[in-house]
């Protein structure tokens, strides 16, 4: 009897499959369908013919596309949704996914290698699926003389941090979880937050590398928020609003890295330094720290991290784009719908083909002008992500004196010419009221 | 029980709370198999005491129970990467014990083989020395450019490493047919190769800062501490035995040594580098030199010496330095006393003085600049 290919008993592949089926069911049953319930109920059901929809008639509604269509529609505008899937969490994890894949296939051609192949049929397409579930079922080892609360609590806030964030960022025009005035002062609040979770962390697991590698940390994002802030004052001065969407919006006709690019060559540079990437990985500095402050995180801790880490990534990057590339504003590549077919359907010999509630959701949620903004948004994003992946491949790590250094001396003298270019574009009458834009 | 007869760690020290002991190693991505004590003042090392032996084996102790030819496989595995080196001074040292000498052909093809050698393990030791810095495309080319020679050594004796392929009178197999084209054409792409790596490390800007002017060791202390090899040449003394005290026919050859004046991690970092185009150099002049036929291998015959205590001591440049071999036979099969004298033990010496107010980052840099070896300086 060979070990690969064990003897094959149809009983047993029956069996097999009827406890797929069963526990299938089971979980729908348990897990799926009460959220699905919690969801209608949740979320105002339409009326349609002078008639609610109710939640408990869900299912004999399920088959006719004019009544489910309206719940579709009435999800999507719910705060929910925009938190938990579209410009909220959902499509940045997608996104963050999408740039761990491209990192590691990117570096690999770099590095005349390969990279992931084997997992997936593509390219090692399922290979990041396949490390989470790996860090799932691994086993949590706490140091004994942790300060446990805390320690369990870091990971947590640190995705958490990272999910505030990436509320924040208007993707297309409206849609943005947390349209907040003072948009640009809460993105700096959130990054405010990062170096004490890093510190709480690193501090709390009582080891003498994560403590190193937090205290490295703790001098990394202080002394790189002040050219942070400073580099991202000029963009304010010349919009005149801290609003994230009424910058991106503002940009209508030229992106503000046109005028501003020094501020964008400082804000690239702190935001490189911020999120730990090469060359200003010393928080991790595997040679000299082993992980630094990621040291003593074991299993889906360790797990949660590398996602808030991602999370971050994509954040800032989109941050980049909003505030320097233009954020949703670009050419209209996407065709308008046709319309008539919508409304009066599509006459296919005898029979006319017509979906009703599709309308009102094309006209009012899915326009082509959002769809156009995110495509604008996630191609900038995407570039801007392959920049900050880029130095990965080609620079050492710097050392913690010539950090401090280039952050102290050299930023944040330049964030300082960058604002007077901006005061300078302002009173000059070049941006501003009755200037270009 | 006072601090001088405990071991290193355990001495029981004045408490100062501003310092911290930290144990580098050995499961420690910056460390190799041994450990570094390392006492830190904030990011600024006070002391630092490499603490070597946590692979050592026995080999000196191994080679007195066997015979000539079955100490030829386990001599070599001190340093697996440059095998045909570390078993040179054996091979000389028995040969000169038996009075045999060895055909033209074979020193040439020895020549080869140990420039070959220098280069499969320098390439090792730069791709460590990449991630070291945190230079990630610097582990992978050099770990992937290896695979050219490590292929030609594949072609001369069978084995990618551990090659067992020099013997006392001469080499194992001849060279394999054709061998001479296809090891000037890997050759030269592979020099083509690594001068391709000034651009993305030995020039770039951040490399340069960080490794310029730290572990600086001068010209005097040098000679002082006793160090051999690259960091010798790196702190300004022209010392390479290939030049000054030739062996088998590298007098015959243009042989280069290269010498850099500053003495720290940089140049350190850059003579081995240096040292590979030179060996490209020396494996394409030997080629052209070689006599191209005839044998590479005499029959041993008994000692002529007889009974009696006779001790011969040779050394050659190895991929870390001088390195030597002391061989004590007393005309039995086996040796009586065999002592391997290398290269990585003398450089590790320099360790505690260069790290001395340092910063914490730049130990990796520093140390493995020093072209050590841990397997082979426990033996």
């Amino acid at each position: 009897m060979s070990v690969i290919a064990p003897d094959f008993k149809f009983s047993k592949f029956i069996q097999s499959l009827i406890s797929d089926v069963v526990w299938f069911v089971l979980i729908f049953s348990l897990i799926g369908f009460p959220i699905i319930m919690m969801v209608l109920f949740f979320i105002p059901m339409p009326v349609i013919d002078g008639e609610l929809l109710t939640p408990f008639l869900a299912f004999t509604y399920l088959a006719d596309p004019s009544r489910t269509l309206p719940v579709v529609q009435a999800f999507m505008e719910t705060d929910m949704f925009r938190i938990m899937a579209f410009p909220g969490f959902g499509f940045a994890a997608l996104l963050a996914a999408g740039t761990i894949f491209v990192e590691r296939k990117m570096l690999a051609k770099l590095q005349l290698r390969v990279g992931p192949f084997y997992c997936g049929k593509f390219e090692g397409i399922l290979q990041l699926m396949g490390d989470g579930l790996k860090l799932i079922s691994k086993e949590i080892i706490i140091p004994a003389k942790a300060d446990k609360p805390i320690f369990w609590a870091a990971p947590v806030l640190f995705v958490a941090s990272a999910a505030a964030f990436v509320a924040l960022i208007p993707v297309a025009p409206g849609w943005v979880v947390a349209d907040v005035d003072m948009g640009l002062l809460a993105v700096f609040a959130v990054i405010g937050f990062f170096p004490i979770v890093t510190i709480l962390s690193a501090w709390s697991a009582n080891s003498k590398f994560p403590f190193i590698g937090g205290i490295r940390a703790l001098f990394q994002m202080v002394s790189f928020e002040i050219p942070l802030i400073l580099s991202l004052l000029g963009v304010v001065m010349v919009t005149g609003t801290l609003n994230l969407s009424e910058i991106a919006a503002s940009q209508s006709s030229f992106p503000w890295i046109l005028f501003l690019p020094v501020g964008a060559i400082v804000f690239f540079i702190t935001m490189l330094a911020e999120l730990e990437r090469i060359p200003f990985d010393l928080p991790e500095a595997e040679s000299e720290i082993v992980a630094g402050w990621l040291t003593e995180l074991s299993g889906m801790m360790y797990g949660l991290v590398q996602l808030g880490t991602y999370l971050k990534l994509y954040a800032f990057a989109a941050l980049f784009v909003v505030l320097f590339l233009g954020g949703w504003n670009g050419p209209q590549i996407v065709p308008q719908f046709p319309m008539e077919i919508v409304t009066n359907g599509l006459e296919l010999g005898p029979v006319t083909a017509k979906i009703g509630g599709l309308e009102p959701i094309l006209t009012q949620v899915i326009t082509p002008e959002m769809i156009n903004g995110v495509l604008m948004f996630v191609l900038k994003t995407v570039g801007v992500i392959f920049f900050i992946l880029l130095p990965r491949g080609v620079f050492p790590r710097i050392r913690v004196d010539m950090l401090l250094n280039l952050g102290w001396h050299k930023l944040i003298g330049l964030a300082f010419v960058n604002i007077f270019i901006a005061l300078a574009l302002v009173y000059a009458g070049v941006l501003g009221p009755g200037g270009l834009q | 029980m006072t601090n001088e007869f405990l071991p290193p760690g355990l001495a029981l020290q004045k408490a100062d709370e501003r310092i911290m002991t930290l144990n580098v190693g050995p499961q420690h991505p910056g460390s190799g198999h041994m450990r570094i004590i390392v006492q830190i003042d904030g990011d600024y090392i006070v002391a630092c005491d490499p603490d070597p032996g946590y692979v050592h084996r026995g080999e000196e102790k191994m080679a007195e129970y066997r015979n000539y030819i079955t100490n030829i496989p386990h001599l070599e595995r001190p340093v697996i990467h440059d095998s045909c080196n570390v078993l040179y001074p054996y091979v000389l040292g028995v040969e000169d014990l038996l009075g045999i000498e060895v055909p033209e052909r074979a020193k040439y093809v020895r020549v080869i083989c140990s420039e070959l050698n220098r280069c499969i393990y320098t390439m090792y030791w730069l791709a460590i020395y990449g991630i070291f810095l945190g230079h990630s495309t610097m582990f992978m080319w050099p770990a992937g450019d290896r695979e050219l020679l490590i292929d030609l050594m594949e072609k001369i004796s069978g084995a990618r490493v551990t090659h067992a392929h020099f013997v006392p009178g001469g080499v194992r197999n001849d060279l394999p047919p054709n061998f001479e084209e296809v090891c000037l054409r890997q050759v030269n792409y592979f020099e083509k190769r690594i001068r391709e790596y000034a651009a993305v490390f030995y020039d770039n800007p951040i490399l340069i800062s960080r490794t310029q002017d730290t572990g600086v060791l001068s010209r005097e202390d040098a000679i002082r501490l006793g160090v051999t090899g690259s960091v010798l040449r790196a702190s300004g003394v022209d010392y390479d035995l290939r030049k000054k005290e030739p062996y088998d026919v590298y007098e015959e050859l243009d042989v280069h040594s290269n010498v850099m004046k500053e003495g720290d991690s940089y140049a350190r970092s850059k003579i081995p580098w240096l040292d590979m185009l030179e060996s490209c150099n020396i494996i394409k002049q030997a080629l052209e030199k070689m006599p191209k036929s005839g044998s590479v291998r005499v029959k041993l015959k008994p000692n002529p010496k007889g009974k009696g205590l006779n001790s011969v001591y040779k050394r050659v440049e190895s991929g870390r330095g001088s390195l030597g071999c002391h061989i004590v036979s007393d005309g039995k099969v086996e040796p009586y006393r065999l002592k391997l004298s290398v290269g990585s033990f003398r450089n590790l010496i320099a360790l505690p003085y260069l790290l001395k107010g340092e910063k914490l980052g730049n130990m990796p840099s520093v140390y493995w600049s020093l072209n050590y070896w841990p397997v082979e300086a426990d033996r």
